[in-house]
């Protein structure tokens, strides 16, 4: 049996009084893809930011029910949320590089975190963006502004940045969105490949993407979860009505 | 009349109203410079002032006012920007931080004389520092620190929601974030806003004739000791700057060419003024360059 690395139950999410999660259950298996997938406001996005507690930077968000990852409670007092997001690292819609050059923010992470041999850090800044597929595109800029690179050229620096510090899942929130198609196809290619070594949960507005490359899929409507089953399952023969809507985009 | 022509006749007007200030500001500073640029000689620079005789210079006015204006910069600057990374990064949002950012707003409205006679009373009378550079360069921080401390959270505020987020999510604390992401990339603005305030400060006369004082006794270039009575360094001996120095001429100047010496000076600071806006566009500029790529 596969490893459960994350484990939720029962989870409700407040903005105010106004219930954003009404009582979410959903466990997250090791090497696998799962897509977050349902209309806008319908909680996908709220529900992942809690698996790294960026919701704790939302003052009105108050979070109840049970989160563990590796069996260890995520929102127990004593858990650092420094180290949490180190394990669970995070990619938002719309890439967010530092204006500092592509090999400082590969680095980003490591140098804080305290290494400093020059070694190390090369090898980590190519290996990470080899992964990222964009080490070809950027190898002989590296010293440049990760700034002057396109859009899709910047989100797989912010995946490298990310996979530089070794996380266990990656969260990403929407993630190619903001990209062109060939953009994106490059960075599903390359999510196929991470597969092999971490746990993927992404938020996507786009079914074919879901169905391409996510092993389980999660249907979310109104703040509850409708339908959480194998991708084939949801998208071939789904169980409730309301997903086969939403899928067939009959949705009203 | 239709929309098109009713465009023409606006577009007319603005340009008009914009070159009419422009046309201002350059006979202003052409009027100045053309009267005092030709008093302008190394010596004049340099030299001590007279008071009752022809060819006085601006030099330890010159000295004064740079010196007054480090010591400002110096406790002023930390200051700022410790209140702006609060303001920006740590307060909450509650009536107490609202107070505090409607003192910062007043206080930067306040008239500089009125700022001047609050350092006179506070400063030069209750410490008991009398008139000198150590008052003056207090009185001047009073007055810059409002504006200085609203540019810094300015700065920082610019900066994208999302850079935060990015520094959290790859599991930087707060501090972290605000030191090695927000920091950086807010500083060109940072130092230009503050290199900025230098020329406001450089150029201040009110607030200093009631703390830094009106007189410049003559000093001892050769003798750099801070506590020695006639050092340029000495912060406890009165200082008058060059702003003070010409607004003294035109009111009670008894030299035969106070004129030319008020020309001359004038001319020196408003180049001086000028040299800061430029020197804070280029190194803005440069720290962006540098900061954005390596």
């Amino acid at each position: 049996m596969a490893n459960k690395i994350i484990e939720s139950a029962d989870v409700h999410l407040f903005y105010g009084k106004n219930e954003a999660l009404k009582g979410i259950n959903m466990d997250f298996v090791e090497n696998e893809i799962t897509a977050l997938i349902g209309p806008s406001g319908c909680g996908k996005s709220t529900y992942l930011r809690c698996l790294n507690r960026m919701n704790d930077l939302i003052d009105s968000a108050k979070v109840t029910g049970k989160f563990l990852l590796n069996g260890q409670d995520i929102y127990a007092p004593e858990m650092d949320t420094v180290k949490l997001r180190k394990e669970v690292g995070m990619v938002f819609q719309q890439p967010n590089p530092f204006p500092f050059s592509i090999y400082d923010n590969v680095i980003y992470g490591l140098r804080l975190s305290g290494i400093k041999d020059h070694r190390v850090l090369d090898e980590a800044v190519e290996s990470s963006l080899k992964q990222a597929a964009v080490w070809d595109d950027v190898k002989d800029k590296l010293h440049e502004s990760a700034l002057s690179l396109s859009g899709g050229q910047q989100q797989r620096v912010c995946i490298a940045r990310v996979l530089a510090v070794k996380p266990q899942v990656i969260l990403m929130d929407e993630p190619t969105s903001a990209l062109d198609p060939i953009s994106s196809a490059k960075i599903e290619n390359m999510l196929l490949e991470l597969r092999q070594q971490y746990t993927i949960i992404m938020v996507t507005h786009n079914m074919h993407q879901a169905s391409r490359i996510s092993d389980k899929t999660a249907f979310f409507l109104q703040g509850e979860l409708i339908e959480y089953a194998p991708t084939k399952k949801i998208f071939l023969n789904p169980t409730e009505k309301e997903t086969e809507d939403y899928i067939s985009g009959r949705f009203g | 009349m239709n929309a098109k022509k009713w465009d023409k006749v606006a577009t007319a007007v603005l340009t008009g109203i914009a070159g009419l200030i422009v046309l201002l500001l350059a006979c202003l500073l052409g009027y100045i410079l053309v009267r005092g640029l030709p008093h302008v000689t190394w010596q004049f620079l340099t030299k001590p002032a007279q008071t009752f005789t022809k060819g006085g210079g601006i030099g330890v006015q010159l000295f004064n006012s740079f010196y007054l204006l480090i010591l400002a910069m110096v406790i002023s600057i930390p200051l700022s920007i410790g209140a702006g990374i609060y303001l920006a990064e740590y307060a909450p949002k509650n009536w107490v931080t609202n107070v505090v950012r409607t003192a910062i707003e007043v206080l930067s409205s306040l008239p500089s004389v009125v700022v001047g006679l609050f350092g006179f009373l506070v400063f030069v009378i209750q410490f008991k520092l009398g008139f000198s550079i150590l008052a003056g360069a207090l009185v001047l921080t009073v007055f810059n620190l409002p504006l200085l401390t609203r540019n810094v959270e300015d700065a920082l505020k610019s900066i994208h929601f999302t850079q935060r987020e990015a520094g959290l999510a790859l599991g930087l604390s707060r501090y972290e974030t605000v030191k090695h992401v927000v920091i950086p990339e807010a500083l060109p603005n940072i130092i230009t806003g503050m290199i900025l305030g230098a020329g406001r400060v450089f150029g201040e006369a009110a607030a200093l004739i009631y703390t830094a004082g009106q007189s410049a006794p003559s000093l001892d270039f050769t003798n750099w000791n801070p506590m020695y009575i006639a050092s340029p360094l000495n912060p406890m001996r009165p200082a008058e700057t060059l702003a003070v120095h010409i607004w003294k001429i035109n009111s009670e100047g008894i030299m035969p060419d106070a004129t030319a010496v008020s020309a001359g000076a004038s001319a020196v600071l408003i180049i001086a003024v000028l040299l800061f806006n430029w020197l804070a566009r280029v190194i803005g500029k440069r720290v962006y360059r540098k900061m954005t790529a390596a």
